[in-house]
């Protein structure tokens, strides 16, 4: 899922400070499951700020509304009849979610309530860790399942680098070594063979923004 | 001959090689590079130039090769991959030829958050290894890395570093053998401390045949001091230091450590002469450019060859 972390409380107030009315914006997904911008969070978020201008005496008529999937145009739908009652939304979504958001109400100002941080598992309850950087050609299947572009402090291809320290990355000792990882997968599986030969430079024209087309489907004419 | 470099001759006529190594200033101090490089003048056969070490910023390490051309030594140029991506990289290795740079030597980097500019942003488009291969293509297919042609190659005679010591250290010998497919001429060891350790790595090399595809010099620093022995064992990642080495140290006596280290690191040198595979030594002397001809002295390998 997409991990995304609340945004320091100041620093949303500051965002808010000129609007009086204000639509906060949940998301339903995966920023709900890590307990970022769902609409509990939404709630606590609201709570905040209210009580945080009612203290500076400048009130917010701040209320909340968590979309099942902010980057699904299906579930936004239902905020068309309400947005025109607010002079600003803010959206706990991930960045694409904050992004369609902002794409569907082009004249209102949309601000961004969450850091939107990793592609990541959830290793316990609040505990998330990054695995994928959507790099576009994964390589999984010759690293035994770990990812060198995330995993490895320098996103090396053809590792370990020369820092690699028993075990740990040469950032850290907390900090396992991805390159010495993958060695020892592979050699418990006697797959070895999958990292000799030198792996060619990467193509990163994922820089751009990307499009994927399921087989079978087509782009739509218009939006 | 690939580069025609005095590096290469110097290693293809059978040689033991002595290479340098010295550290840009923090700033635009010549003055000091000119200092370095007139203390290691006659007594290597090539100095590396490091570029931005431990991530910190110095003098970009083609600028001061230029410098080093200037004053009659031969640079051993050092990229990293960790500060330019692949258009930079290969401007720079076309800028660095065309101004007479015939040896270079591709490295990752160490992380940037060790250095001075923590917030940055390491690049690292290729790795190392990628590098390697980089250079090769351009000198010997006389193309880009994207494949375009090149109008006049780069013939540099290429470098890498290997670890011969951490672990998996079955690994070590097969990384060495990937440098080695990827297109490498010569390897300069990390520091080598744990001689034991480093006689089973070369023996691998030998057992596998890398040692007669590559040339491998031996990387030695003499320690200065019992708490410089002590940083390295605990502070440098991938470094091995046996207790030995620092019991030695400790035994010399007051103000007689740094004697020692340059006896110790001596002793090596002398049996690396010996070492099957081993085909020169790179000493990296870092701040102590001064002492390096007293070491060159003490190791037996003055007069440096010259060969034509
Ligand atoms: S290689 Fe890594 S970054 Fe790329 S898709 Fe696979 S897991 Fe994600
Ligand atoms: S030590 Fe390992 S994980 Fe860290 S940068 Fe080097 S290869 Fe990557």
């Amino acid at each position: 899922m997409i991990v995304a972390k609340r945004k320091p409380f100041d620093e949303i107030k500051d965002m808010l400070k000129g609007y009086k009315k204000v639509l906060n914006v949940g998301c339903g997904t995966c920023v709900a499951v890590c307990l970022a911008g769902g609409e509990k969070e939404v709630d606590v978020l609201n709570a905040e700020l209210d009580m945080a201008r009612r203290l500076e005496d400048n009130p917010i008529e701040i209320s909340g509304f968590t979309v099942e999937r902010q980057c699904d145009r299906e579930y936004l739908e239902a905020l068309d009849a309400v947005v025109d009652e607010y002079e600003a939304l803010l959206s706990m979504a991930c960045g694409a979610g904050v992004q369609f958001l902002a794409e569907r109400y082009p004249k209102k100002p949309v601000f961004p309530a969450v850091n939107t941080s990793f592609i990541g598992v959830n290793q316990d309850v609040g505990w998330y860790e990054e695995r994928c950087r959507s790099c576009s050609s994964c390589v999984l299947g010759m690293t035994g399942g770990i990812c060198p572009v995330t995993m490895c402090a320098k996103g090396l291809y053809n590792g370990p680098c020369g820092g690699t320290n028993n075990g740990s990355c040469e950032i850290n000792k907390d900090q396992p070594c991805a390159w010495y990882m993958i060695y020892e997968r592979l050699a418990a599986q006697g797959r070895l063979d999958c990292i000799m030969d030198v792996v060619p430079p990467q193509d990163w024209r994922n820089q751009t923004p990307r499009t994927v087309i399921q087989p079978g489907y087509k782009k739509p004419e218009a939006a | 001959m690939k580069s025609g470099s005095n590096l290469e001759k110097v290693l293809t006529a059978g040689h033991f090689a002595f290479t340098g190594e010295l550290g840009p200033p923090r700033g635009a101090n010549v003055e000091e590079v000119r200092k370095k490089a007139a203390y290691l003048k006659g007594k290597v056969d090539a100095v590396n130039i490091t570029d931005n070490q431990t991530a910190m910023v110095r003098m970009s390490s083609w600028a001061a090769s230029l410098l080093l051309i200037q004053e009659g030594l031969e640079p051993n140029f050092q990229m990293v991959c960790r500060d330019r991506n692949r258009l930079a990289m290969q401007a720079d290795i076309l800028g660095a030829y065309a101004h007479g740079i015939r040896n270079m030597l591709c490295l990752s980097g160490d992380h940037q958050q060790f250095g001075d500019h923590p917030q940055s942003m390491g690049v690292f488009d290729i790795d190392s290894m990628q590098l390697i291969s980089m250079v090769k293509k351009m000198r010997d297919e006389k193309t880009f890395l994207s494949g375009a042609e090149l109008d006049e190659a780069p013939n540099m005679f290429i470098g890498a570093a290997a670890n011969p010591f951490a672990e998996p250290f079955e690994w070590r010998v097969h990384r060495l053998a990937k440098k080695i497919n990827a297109g490498v001429d010569f390897i300069q060891t990390q520091c080598i401390y744990n001689m034991e350790k480093f006689r089973e790595w070369i023996r691998r090399a030998n057992d596998m045949g890398l040692t007669e595809k590559v040339y491998i010099l031996a990387g030695v620093t003499p320690m200065k001091s019992v708490g410089m022995a002590r940083y390295m064992k605990s502070k440098v990642p991938g470094m091995d230091v046996p207790d030995e080495v620092i019991k030695r140290l400790q035994g010399a006596g007051k103000g007689k450590v740094a004697a020692e280290g340059i006896k110790m690191a001596c002793e090596q040198i002398e049996e690396f002469k010996e070492m099957k595979g081993v085909a020169g030594v790179h000493l990296m002397a870092i701040e102590w450019e001064h002492k390096v001809p007293e070491i060159a002295e003490q190791a037996n390998v003055l007069p440096r060859p010259q060969v034509d």
